[in-house]
């Protein structure tokens, strides 16, 4: 994957399909300690134990339509190369928080990328999933969470294209505002 | 900044708009979202439906699947008509989606040149 924020929405996608209703996204640029981390925190079905041990293996995965599932694997190989790495913790029933760690300034580490456009992405395609992204740089922080957005919205969904407009645009100039 | 005001703003246009809205017989478009469809470009292509769809102002749902195992032609994109069969595209760019929306959403023709396969109604 070209971008980080591609990687994050290949992740979301596993926890919409472990049913989850709230995601929670974390992105913190700690640039003064030359750390980034990613946190994903689902509340889906989770994995048990068993799973949990073989799942960042490539040739893993829960579906049964095909014996290989890479998004995690190409996930932690991405961390890997940059003196960071993939950890998975997960209870069944309770959901699943995947975190991930890169050297900030490591010449090998994709680009964040376009995270607003997995956020839009995410938002036009599941509706009814609630997200929680909290996006730090060092101290400054930009707190994005839809359930705020749903109740200014009241019947009208989150995926109407002038609704999503609007939210590209408000996450634009937030992210904007946490770089200045 | 962009106010939650001008977001409450563009509900109340919305709720009037919904009501002329008709909620059965939209036409389809499903977008794979797999590993592989992601890594081939699936957000882009998403987006570039998403900004047609707002442009052309057209009533359309637009859903997602997992990998469907046409790996190598990702990104693909349905688009099912009421009705009618439902039309797997691969291989795209961005500029094949408005070829596709335009024609095959708006004019009801298959663009055959892009169509990898057919899944009958």
């Amino acid at each position: 994957m070209r971008e980080l924020s591609l990687h994050i929405l290949d992740i979301i996608q596993n926890s919409i399909r472990a049913e989850a209703k709230l995601v929670q996204l974390l992105i913190n640029e700690d640039v003064k300690n030359d750390r980034l981390l990613i946190e994903i925190t689902d509340d889906g079905c989770g994995m048990s134990q068993e799973l949990q041990k073989r799942v960042l293996n490539p040739f893993v995965t829960s579906r049964t339509t095909r014996k290989v599932g890479l998004g995690l694997s190409l996930f932690q190989q991405a961390a890997r190369q940059c003196e960071g790495d993939l950890k998975l913790e997960s209870t069944l029933k309770e959901g699943t928080v995947i975190t991930v760690d890169f050297k900030y300034s490591h010449i090998d580490r994709a680009p964040l990328g376009d995270i607003v456009g997995t956020i839009i992405t995410i938002l036009s395609v599941n509706p009814d999933l609630d997200l929680l992204y909290r996006h730090l740089i060092n101290d400054n922080e930009f707190i994005f969470d839809t359930r705020i957005i749903k109740d200014e919205l009241e019947d009208v969904q989150i995926n109407l294209p002038e609704i999503l407009s609007w939210l590209e645009g408000y996450l634009t100039e937030g992210l904007e505002d946490l770089r200045r | 900044m962009k106010s939650l005001e001008e977001l409450r703003k563009l509900r109340e246009k919305a709720q009037k708009d919904i009501q002329a809205r008709k909620t059965s017989n939209k036409p389809k478009v499903i977008i794979g979202m797999g590993t592989c469809g992601i890594a081939a470009g699936a957000r882009e292509i998403l987006k570039a439906v998403m900004a047609e769809i707002n442009k052309r102002n057209l009533d359309v749902i637009v859903t997602q699947t997992g990998c469907i195992g046409m790996c190598e032609k990702e990104p693909l994109l349905d688009v099912q008509m009421p009705g009618k069969d439902r039309i797997t595209y691969g291989n795209l760019t961005t500029d094949d989606v408005s070829k596709i929306v335009v024609e095959h959403i708006v004019n009801g023709k298959v663009v055959e040149d892009l169509a990898v396969a057919k899944l009958e109604d």
